[in-house]
C-alpha cells in the first residue's frame, strides 16, 4: 500500500528550482534514508511533500486537507523549537493534536500514545521535567516522541539523529526500522550513512534537486554515486555484523 | 496548583474588586447606602452614583482588563515571544488616532459619541491595511513588521496633530486622554464596547489548540493540521475588537497586556491555551485593583488608569526578568 506519492515533484526559490522533477512511492513497511549532501534539497522536498511549501506536480499527503493530513502524516522539522517552558509530558501530547475531541481534553487512546511514544525514546524519566531546561540532545528525543505519539501511518524526520549521542543514534534508527516493520513507512533525511546503509531498508540519494539514485543501500552507496554526488571515497563491505560503511576521503 | 484551583481563585478575584470598585469612590455612601441604592434603588441620589456611575465604571473595569489580558496572552502565545503585547500590531495606536483627531476638531464635544465612533473607525481602518501588507501566507514575521510600520505611522500623525494644534487646550485635553482612564464614563460607553469586545473574546477563545501547536514552531504546528493562515486572521481580528473597543472607551491603558500573561504563565504550566482564559481574568483583576487605587490614592487628583498601571506594571517586569536570569531559563 502507498502511504506516499510524489508525481514530477518541482518547487522553485525565486527563479531557481531547489527540487527538481522528483517521482517517489513509499508503500508500508519502508524505513527510507533521503541522503544527499547539503543543498541537495531533501528538507525542501519533504517540505513540499507535506504540502507546506507551494510545489508544481502532485503529492498524496499534500492534496489531501488539513486534518486528514495530520492524521496521515507526522512531521520532525530540523529546527527543534520548544518555544515555552512546558513539560515533557505535555509538549509530547501535542503530537495528540489532530486526534484530540473537540473539547481539546486527552482521552484514553490519546494517554496510552503519549505513553508508549516516552517508553520508546527511554523518556519515562523525563516525564514531568521542563522540556527547555533538558541538553540539546534530550530535547530532540523528547521531539522524536512528539512525533511518534502523533500515530500517522507516515513519520517524515528532518535529520532526527543529529546531535544525539551514540547510543541514542542507534536507538532512534531502530524504533524507525520497527515502526516500518509495524506496517508504517519512515522517511528520515540522514548524514551519517553508516547508519542509514545499517537501519533502513531503502535509500533515495538526491543530488542538485534531483532524484540522483533510489534502491536498497547497496544499490544506492555505489562508489560512481558517492564520487559524483557527494565527493567522498569510502569504505563499504558486508560483515558478519551488518553492512559497515565508513567515508574515508574527499575525492575530485 | 491545578488549573481549576487557578481559574476559580481567580474568578473569586475578580468578584471581590468588582464589589469593592462598586463599593469605592468620592461620593461617601455607606455599605447599606450602596447596595440599597443599587439593588433596591433607594435614595435618588445613591441610585444615580451607583447604577449611573460606579456600576459602568466597574462594567467597564473588567471587559477592558478581560480584553487587555486575554489579547495579550494570545499575542504572546501567537508570535511565542514573552514581550509581545496587544498593541504591537498597531490598532491601538491607529485607535488613538482617531480618537484624536475627534478631539482635535471638535467634533467630540459637538456629539459625545463622536470619539468613540472615531476611535473604532480607526481600528478598523487599521485591521484593513494590517491584512493587505501582512499578506495572505500565515507567517508571523510579516505580521509583526506591518503592524510596527502602522504603530509608527498612526504615532507620527498622532504627533503631527498635536505639532499644528493651534490651541494649548486642546493639546492638553489630547494628551490627558491618550493616557487612559475610566473616569466618568456611562452605560453608553459599555454598549458601544461590548459588542466589539464579546466578538473578540469569542474569536480569541478558539485559539487555545492552535497556540499550544505552535509551541513546536510554526512548520511543525501546519504539519499537526493547524490552518496557520486561518489563525492568524482569528488572532488579528480578536485582537483588533478587543483592544479597538478599549482604546475608544478608556484611551492607551499599557502594561496590562504585557505583565499578566507574563506573571500567570509559571502557574499554568506555561501552556499557551490555557494561559487565555486565566489571562482574560487576571487581566480584569489587575484593571480594576489599579482603578480603585487610583480613587483611593489620589481622589482629588484625577489621576489617570494609564499612568498608574504603567507605574505598577514597569517595576513588576523587571522583577520578572530578574526572576527569570536568576533560574537561569
Amino acid at each position: 500500500m502507498s502511504l506516499l506519492t510524489l508525481d514530477h515533484l518541482t518547487v522553485h526559490r525565486g527563479d531557481r528550482a531547489v527540487v527538481r522533477d522528483v517521482s517517489l512511492r513509499v508503500g508500508a513497511g519502508e524505513c527510507v534514508g533521503l541522503i544527499g549532501p547539503n543543498g541537495a534539497g531533501k528538507t525542501t522536498l519533504m517540505r513540499a511533500a507535506l504540502g507546506l511549501l507551494p510545489a508544481t506536480g502532485t503529492s498524496s499527503v499534500a492534496a489531501l486537507p488539513a486534518a486528514a493530513r495530520a492524521r496521515q502524516a507526522a512531521w520532525l522539522p530540523q529546527m527543534r523549537d520548544i518555544a515555552w517552558p512546558v513539560s515533557v509530558e505535555t509538549l509530547v501530547a501535542l503530537g495528540r493534536t489532530p486526534h484530540l475531541a473537540p473539547g481539546g481534553r486527552l482521552r484514553e487512546a490519546d494517554r496510552a500514545a503519549v505513553d508508549a511514544a516516552l517508553a520508546r525514546l527511554d523518556l519515562a524519566a523525563f516525564r514531568s521535567r521542563i522540556a527547555t531546561q533538558l541538553s540539546g540532545g534530550e530535547q530532540a528525543r523528547v521531539l522524536i516522541a512528539r512525533a511518534l505519539a502523533q500515530d500517522a501511518p507516515l513519520l517524515l524526520a528532518d535529520e532526527p539523529i543529529a546531535g544525539l549521542d551514540p547510543a541514542h543514534q542507534i536507538m532512534t534508527m531502530t524504533v524507525f526500522a520497527a515502526l516500518a516493520a509495524e506496517g508504517r513507512a519512515v522517511i528520515a533525511s540522514l548524514h551519517d550513512l553508516g547508519l542509514a546503509a545499517r537501519h533502513c531498508t531503502r535509500l533515495v540519494l538526491m543530488g542538485a534537486g534531483r532524484l540522483v539514485a533510489d534502491g536498497a543501500p547497496a544499490d544506492v552507496l555505489t562508489p560512481e554515486n558517492l564520487a559524483q554526488v557527494f565527493g567522498v571515497r569510502a569504505y563499504y563491505a558486508q560483515t558478519p555484523d551488518g553492512p559497515v560503511f565508513q567515508p574515508l576521503e574527499v575525492v575530485k | 496548583m491545578r488549573y481549576g484551583t487557578l481559574i476559580a481563585g481567580l474568578g473569586a478575584l475578580v468578584l471581590v474588586l468588582f464589589a469593592a470598585s462598586l463599593l469605592i469612590g468620592p461620593a461617601a455612601l455607606g455599605l447599606g447606602d450602596s447596595l440599597g441604592a443599587l439593588f433596591a434603588g433607594r435614595g435618588e441620589a445613591a441610585v444615580l452614583v451607583m447604577r449611573e456611575i460606579r456600576l459602568p465604571r466597574a462594567l467597564l473595569g473588567v471587559m477592558l482588563g478581560a480584553s487587555l489580558g486575554l489579547s495579550g496572552a494570545a499575542m504572546q502565545g501567537y508570535l511565542r515571544n514573552p514581550l509581545a503585547e496587544p498593541g504591537l500590531i498597531g490598532v491601538s495606536s491607529s485607535a488613538a488616532l482617531g480618537a484624536v483627531l475627534a478631539l482635535q476638531t471638535g467634533l467630540a464635544a459637538s456629539f459625545a459619541l463622536a470619539l468613540p465612533l472615531m476611535a473604532l473607525a480607526g481600528a478598523v481602518l487599521s485591521v484593513l491595511l494590517l491584512l493587505l501588507l501582512a499578506g495572505p501566507r500565515g507567517s508571523s514575521l510579516t505580521l509583526i513588521l506591518a503592524g510596527i510600520a502602522l504603530s509608527a505611522f498612526a504615532g507620527a500623525l498622532t504627533s503631527l496633530v498635536l505639532n499644528l494644534s493651534p490651541n494649548p487646550y486642546a493639546a492638553a485635553e489630547i494628551i490627558f486622554w491618550m493616557l487612559g482612564s475610566l473616569g466618568d464614563r456611562s452605560f453608553t460607553h459599555v454598549w458601544l464596547a461590548l459588542p466589539f469586545m464579546a466578538l473578540g473574546w469569542v474569536l480569541l477563545a478558539t485559539l487555545g489548540r492552535g497556540l499550544d501547536a505552535l509551541t513546536l514552531g510554526e512548520d511543525a504546528a501546519a504539519a499537526l493540521g493547524i490552518r496557520l493562515a486561518r489563525l492568524r486572521l482569528v488572532l488579528i481580528l480578536g485582537v483588533a475588537a478587543c483592544v479597538g473597543a478599549g482604546v475608544a472607551v478608556a484611551g492607551a491603558v499599557g502594561f496590562v497586556g504585557l505583565v499578566v500573561p507574563h506573571l500567570l504563565r509559571p502557574l499554568v504550566g506555561a501552556r499557551p491555551g490555557r494561559l487565555l482564559p486565566a489571562s482574560a481574568l487576571g487581566g480584569a483583576a489587575m484593571l480594576l485593583a489599579a482603578d480603585i487605587a487610583v480613587r483611593v490614592i489620589a481622589p482629588g487628583r484625577d489621576l489617570k488608569l494609564g499612568v498608574l498601571t504603567a507605574l505598577v506594571g514597569a517595576p513588576l517586569f523587571l522583577h520578572l526578568i530578574y526572576k527569570t536570569r536568576r533560574e537561569g531559563l
